[in-house]
C-alpha cells in the first residue's frame, strides 16, 4: 500500500523538478479569462460614484436625474446620508447600465452634499503630544489586531489588561473561530472585564511601554551603542486587475459571483452575511463563485468588498441581468489596498565584538482609520537580552490597510536590519559578521549561518566588502547590503476530491485557486508522482465553491494545504486501485506501486499492467477519494512552518543626481520540500523584483491639503520596470535537512528583505542613512546634504 | 481581407450576432463629412457609427460611439481579451496590440482611429492551437505569474524581435520599457527574449531540467479559457 509520506529524493519521479506552468500556454496567448474578461449574454456595466473628500458626512444623494437617462438600469446609494467616510474615494452610489459610457455619464447627473470634516494623512512626523492608551479595547481595535498580526498572547494580556467595551457574541466567537483566532484570545476575550466606551479618541494612541530585562542599566554599560531613524511608508498593492465582480441571480433565491479573489471559498459566506444584513436574506448555500484566474492580490482580495454586494444589488434591481464591476486605476489604488507605514528611532547596545546587548524603539506608523499596530520588532534576533519598546498607532485618512505580501515583515525587517547595519559601522565592522555573531539570538541560527555563508559565495560579499562610504573617485559609489527574513507558511485547512475514472483520466476537483504562484501545476505535480503518471495526464479543476472547500490564499499557507491534500486523495485513490488490480497481479496490495504509467510488483521486473488496463477494472463509476489536510492543531506532518532566507544586494549611487540603481542581488531561501523548482525560483525573482519596487519607487504620496492621494496612477505610482532589473540569483536550500521538513509556503519571505538589503546597501555606499524609503533621488541628496557634502 | 474562420477567436455565428444586435439600435449614423481648409475631414458622432476594424487579418465590423477606444472595441464588442485595460492612460502597455506593425496602446487609440489599419493581437499570433516561438519561449522561461501584463508583454516582444531579431540588452529595455508586470516576472522575459535571440547561456535563467514536452505546451481547457 502507498502511503502519505513525501517520497525521499532518488524515488521522486515529478517533485523537486522544474516544470513549466500548466496555464502558461493560456496565459501567453490571451485565452486566459479573468473576472474582468467575462462578457455573458445581457451584461450590464456597473460604476461607483466615489467620495471626493478625505473625510466627510453624507448630507443628501439626490439619483433622480441618473435614474432617467435611457440605458440606466438599476441605482443603489450605498453610503445615505448620515454616513462618515474616512478616505478619499469610499463608495457613495452604484449603478447599472447597458454600457459603459452611459454608465459614467450617469455618475455625473448624481447629486451628492457633503460636510466636509477635518482630515489627518501625516503618518511620517514623529507624533509629539501621544497620550499612552488604557481605555478599552473597542472591536475595531481588536479587527485592528487580528489585521496586523499582533501575536496572539499580545492579544490575550491587552484585552485582559484593558478590557473590552464590546459584547463577545457567539456569532463573533464563530466567526474568529472561521479565521482560526486561538481559542486562548476566546478565552481571555470572554473574561475581559466589560467597560464602557471611550467617548473621544485621539488619532495617536501610544501602546505601553514594553520592557524585557534591565535596558537602562544595559545601555548605561554598553561597550558601544548606536542609534538612528528609519521608516517605510504607506505603499498599495496596485494589482493590475483590478478588484472587482460580477454577480446575477439565475433565479431569484440563487446568486452567481465571479469575484477578482484570492479567497473563492470565502465569498459565499461573506456575501451571505452582508447581503442579509441589508435587506436581502440568502444563505451561503446558495451562492457559488467562481474564478479561473486573478490578476494579482498580494494580500488586498480577501474580503468580498462593497462592490461585490453592490453588484449583487444591482443585478437583483435589474431583474438578475449580469452586473460587472470593476475599480478604475485611481480607485484602485485609492481604496483597494494600503499597506501599513512603519518608522522607528532605535537605539542599539553592544559588546565591542559586535554582540547586540539592547535595543530600544520609539515606533510609530498608520493602518488606516484604525491606526495600526507595532511591526515585529526587534525582527528575528527576538532574543535581545534587554529590550524597551513602545509604539504610537496614527489613524489616518490615508485609506484603509490590507494585507501586503508578509504583512509587517518588510516594515520590521528595515527596522531592525538597518538598525543592525548601522551598529556595525559605528563598530567599524563588516555587517556580515555581526549578523553572524548575533545569530544565537535568532530561532534558526544554523540555517541562517548555512544561508548567509551560501549568500556570501554566491555575492562575493568577503571579497568585496568596503567599509561604510566608497572611497573611489568620481560620482558613482558602489555598495554592499544584507538583510535576513522569517516566515511561517504551514498549510491551512481545506480539501480536495481526486476521481480515476475507469477509462484511466485522472481529474481532481479544489475550491482554491491560483494567484500566478502556479498551484495547479503544483497539484498536478504531486498527484502525478503520486500515480506514477506525466504531468499531462492530470486533470485539476479549481476556483469554484461547488468543489470541495479550500481556504484562501493568504500567508502562504496555499502550496502546504493543497500539495498535502492532494497527495492524500491522490493515495487513497491509488490504494483502492491497487486492491482492485491485485489479485490479476497475484500479490497482496501492498507489494504493488504505480510508476511511469504502470502499476507493477515491487522488485520484480516485468510483472505489470498498464495504468489503462488497471484503471479498467474500476467498475462503471472509477473511484473518487476526499484529500483534507488537518486544522493546524494537529501535528505537522506533510507541510510545516517556519521558513528562513538571507539576501544580499550590490547598488550603485549617483550622488550628483541621487539615482540609486541596483547591480545584483542574491537571494538564498529555504521553504521545506519544494514541489516545482521552476515556479519556485520564480517566486524569489519576483519578490526581489517587487523589493526593489518598493525599496526604490513605490509611496502612497497624500496631499495635507486635500488628503486625496497625489500618484493614484501608473505614471506617478511608479513600478519598476524591465529596465530597472539587475542580474539576479536565487538559491533554493534543499535536500537533507530540509525535504523532510515537509511543503511549506514561499508566497511571503523572499519579499521581506530587499528593503533592508538595499537600503543597507545605499549606507555602504555613500557613508549615510538614507532613513525611509523609498530611496528617490530628493531623499538621497537630502541625506548627503546632511552628512556635509558628497561621500 | 477574407474572412477564416479557423484561425479566429469569435466564430462566424459570434460575429454575425454581434451584427444583429447592432443594426437593430436605430441611432447609427455615418460621418459627416466637412471641408475644412480644402480638406474633407469626417467628423463622428455624437451617436454610434458603423466602423470595421481588420484585426488579426479579418473583418469585423459593429456600431460604436465615437468615443469608443480601440481596446473597448477589441474586448467588448469582439470579445478579444488578451489586451488588458490597466492603466486606462497609456501608461502600463497592458493593452498592447500592434497597428501597421507597431506596437500601441490600444487605450490611448479611438477605435473609429483604427479603421483601415491592420490591427495584431495577442490572440492573432498564435496559429490555431500552435504558440508563436515568442509564446513558447515565455512558457518554458516562466515569463509570467498572474499573467494579466503578459499579453501585452509578449506582444511588445513579437514586435520588438520582428523588427530587430538580435536587440542589444539596452534595446530590449527599450522595447519592452513600456510595460509594467506586478509580479516582477521580468527576470524570466529576460530569459525568454535571451532563448529567442539565441543567448540562451548568457540569462542566468537555470534552464528545465525536466523540460516540458510541447505536447502539453499548448492553449487548452485546462484553466479554463
Amino acid at each position: 500500500m502507498a502511503d502519505y509520506k513525501w517520497p525521499d529524493a532518488q524515488h521522486r519521479t515529478l517533485i523537486g523538478t522544474r516544470q513549466s506552468r500548466l496555464d502558461g500556454p493560456v496565459k501567453v496567448s490571451g485565452r486566459a479569462k479573468y473576472t474582468y474578461d467575462q462578457n455573458p449574454k445581457g451584461l450590464l456595466a456597473g460604476a461607483i460614484l466615489r467620495c471626493p473628500h478625505a473625510h466627510a458626512k453624507v448630507v443628501s444623494v439626490d439619483t433622480s436625474a441618473a435614474e432617467k437617462i435611457p440605458g440606466v438600469k438599476a441605482v443603489q446609494v450605498l453610503q445615505g446620508p448620515g454616513k462618515e467616510v474616512h478616505w478619499a474615494g469610499d463608495e457613495i452610489v452604484a449603478l447599472a447600465a447597458i454600457n459603459e459610457g452611459i454608465a459614467e455619464d450617469a455618475l455625473r447627473a448624481i447629486k451628492v452634499q457633503y460636510e466636509v470634516l477635518p482630515h489627518f494623512v501625516d503618518d511620517a512626523t514623529e507624533p509629539k503630544s501621544a497620550a499612552e492608551e488604557t481605555g478599552p479595547l473597542a472591536l475595531d481595535d481588536l479587527i485592528n489586531m487580528f489585521s496586523n498580526q499582533v501575536p496572539e498572547p499580545q492579544i490575550s494580556s491587552t484585552v485582559q489588561k484593558r478590557g473590552i467595551s464590546f459584547p463577545v457574541t457567539d456569532d463573533l466567537v464563530k466567526r474568529m473561530r472561521s479565521f482560526n483566532v486561538g481559542e486562548n484570545v476566546i478565552k481571555a476575550l470572554q473574561s475581559a472585564p466589560q467597560k464602557s466606551p471611550e467617548s473621544t479618541r485621539s488619532p495617536f494612541k501610544k501602546s505601553a511601554v514594553n520592557v524585557t530585562g534591565d535596558p537602562d542599566q544595559a545601555f548605561k554599560t554598553a561597550e558601544a551603542t548606536s542609534e538612528g531613524l528609519y521608516g517605510v511608508p504607506v505603499i498599495t498593492h496596485c494589482c493590475l486587475e483590478a478588484h472587482g465582480v460580477i454577480a446575477h441571480w439565475p433565479d431569484a433565491e440563487h446568486l452567481e459571483t465571479q469575484v477578482s479573489t484570492q479567497n473563492v471559498c470565502g465569498m459565499p459566506d461573506q456575501i451571505a452575511q452582508a447581503l442579509t444584513g441589508i435587506g436581502i436574506p440568502i444563505s451561503a448555500s446558495n451562492i457559488r463563485n467562481r474564478q479561473q484566474h486573478v490578476g494579482g492580490g498580494f494580500g488586498s482580495k480577501f474580503a468580498a468588498d462593497r462592490w461585490s454586494l453592490a453588484a449583487a444589488q444591482l443585478s437583483k434591481k435589474a431583474g438578475g441581468a449580469p452586473v460587472k464591476i470593476m475599480l478604475d486605476r485611481r480607485a484602485e489604488l485609492e481604496v483597494a489596498g494600503a499597506r501599513p507605514s512603519a518608522y522607528a528611532h532605535v537605539k542599539l547596545a553592544a559588546k565591542k565584538d559586535g554582540a547586540i546587548t539592547a535595543w530600544d524603539s520609539q515606533s510609530w506608523g498608520t493602518g488606516g482609520p484604525l491606526g495600526g499596530n507595532m511591526p515585529p520588532i526587534p525582527y528575528i534576533f527576538t532574543e535581545i537580552p534587554h529590550q524597551r519598546k513602545q509604539h504610537i498607532s496614527i489613524a489616518t485618512n490615508i485609506g484603509p490597510a490590507r494585507a501586503w505580501r508578509a504583512p509587517n515583515h518588510p516594515q520590521a525587517a528595515v527596522l531592525t536590519m538597518c538598525a543592525i547595519d548601522d551598529l556595525a559601522a559605528r563598530l567599524g565592522m563588516d555587517p556580515f559578521d555581526v549578523f553572524l555573531k548575533n545569530l544565537p539570538l535568532t530561532p534558526r541560527a544554523n540555517v541562517y549561518e548555512a544561508e548567509l555563508r551560501k549568500a556570501d559565495e554566491l555575492m562575493q560579499w568577503k571579497k568585496r566588502w568596503h567599509p561604510r562610504g566608497d572611497e573611489s573617485s568620481g560620482p558613482m559609489k558602489r555598495g554592499l547590503g544584507l538583510s535576513i527574513h522569517t516566515w511561517g507558511g504551514r498549510g491551512h485547512q481545506g480539501a480536495g476530491d481526486l476521481t480515476i475514472h475507469p477509462d484511466g483520466t485522472v481529474e481532481y476537483r479544489s475550491g482554491t485557486q491560483d494567484l500566478g504562484t502556479g498551484t495547479r501545476t503544483a497539484i498536478a505535480m504531486v498527484i502525478g508522482e503520486t500515480l506514477g503518471l506525466p504531468l499531462n495526464a492530470i486533470t485539476v479543476k479549481i476556483g469554484d465553491t461547488n468543489f470541495p472547500h479550500d481556504g484562501g490564499s493568504g500567508g502562504s499557507t496555499t502550496i502546504g494545504a493543497v500539495s498535502a491534500e492532494s497527495r492524500r486523495a491522490a493515495t487513497d485513490a491509488l490504494n483502492e486501485l491497487l486492491a482492485k488490480v491485485a489479485p490479476t497481479l497475484g500479490v497482496a496490495p501492498d507489494q504493488l506501486e504505480a510508476l511511469y504509467g504502470t502499476i507493477r510488483v515491487k522488485d520484480t521486473q516485468g510483472k505489470s499492467i498498464t495504468w489503462k488496463k488497471a484503471c479498467s477494472m474500476l467498475g462503471a463509476t472509477g473511484v473518487t477519494a476526499h484529500g483534507q489536510n488537518p486544522d493546524p492543531s494537529k501535528p505537522p506532518d506533510l507541510t510545516n512552518s517556519g521558513v528562513g532566507g538571507a539576501q544580499m544586494a550590490d547598488v550603485s549611487v549617483d550622488v550628483e543626481t541621487g539615482i540609486v540603481r541596483v547591480n545584483k542581488m542574491v537571494a538564498v531561501q529555504d521553504c521545506g520540500l519544494i514541489i516545482n523548482l521552476k515556479t519556485a525560483e520564480s517566486q524569489c525573482y519576483g519578490a526581489l523584483i517587487m523589493g526593489i519596487s518598493y525599496a526604490l519607487f513605490e509611496e502612497k504620496i497624500m496631499d495635507p491639503t486635500t488628503g486625496r492621494m497625489l500618484n493614484p496612477n501608473m505614471q506617478f505610482y511608479r513600478l519598476a520596470g524591465y529596465g530597472d532589473i539587475p542580474e539576479l540569483v536565487v538559491h533554493m536550500m534543499t535536500g537533507p535537512g530540509y525535504d523532510e521538513r515537509g511543503v511549506i509556503g514561499l508566497g511571503e519571505p523572499p519579499v521581506v528583505s530587499p528593503g533592508a538589503a538595499i537600503s543597507n546597501a545605499v549606507a555602504n555606499a555613500i557613508g549615510v542613512r538614507v532613513p525611509f524609503l523609498p530611496i528617490t533621488p530628493d531623499r538621497v541628496l537630502a541625506a548627503l546634504e546632511k552628512k556635509g557634502g558628497a561621500a | 481581407m477574407p474572412d477564416d474562420e479557423s484561425k479566429q477567436g469569435v466564430s462566424r455565428r459570434e460575429f454575425l450576432k454581434i451584427s444583429a444586435i447592432t443594426v437593430s439600435v436605430p441611432a447609427v449614423i455615418g460621418p459627416t463629412v466637412l471641408e475644412v481648409g480644402g480638406e474633407e475631414i469626417p467628423v463622428y458622432g455624437p451617436g454610434k457609427t458603423p466602423i470595421t476594424l481588420t484585426v488579426n487579418g479579418r473583418r469585423y465590423t459593429a456600431d460604436l460611439e465615437p468615443r469608443v477606444t480601440l481596446l473597448d472595441a477589441l474586448r467588448d464588442s469582439f470579445d478579444l481579451t488578451g489586451a488588458k485595460r490597466v492603466c486606462d492612460r497609456a501608461e502600463c502597455g497592458a493593452c498592447t496590440v500592434l497597428l501597421d506593425d507597431r506596437p500601441v496602446y490600444a487605450c490611448a487609440v479611438l477605435a473609429i482611429d483604427a479603421q483601415g489599419r491592420n490591427i495584431s493581437t495577442v490572440e492573432g499570433i498564435t496559429s490555431g492551437d500552435a504558440l508563436h516561438p515568442v509564446q513558447h519561449a515565455f512558457v518554458a522561461n516562466d515569463a509570467q505569474q498572474c499573467g494579466f501584463c503578459t499579453p501585452g508583454f509578449v506582444m511588445a516582444s513579437y514586435a520588438l524581435l520582428k523588427h530587430n531579431p538580435n536587440p542589444s540588452p539596452e534595446q530590449v529595455a527599450k522595447g519592452l520599457g513600456g510595460n509594467y508586470c506586478r509580479c516582477g516576472t521580468y527576470y524570466g522575459m529576460r530569459g525568454a527574449i535571451g532563448q529567442m535571440t539565441g543567448q540562451r547561456s548568457t540569462v542566468g535563467l537555470p534552464q528545465s531540467e525536466v523540460l516540458t514536452d510541447r505536447e502539453t505546451d499548448r492553449p487548452t481547457d485546462q484553466g479554463g479559457a
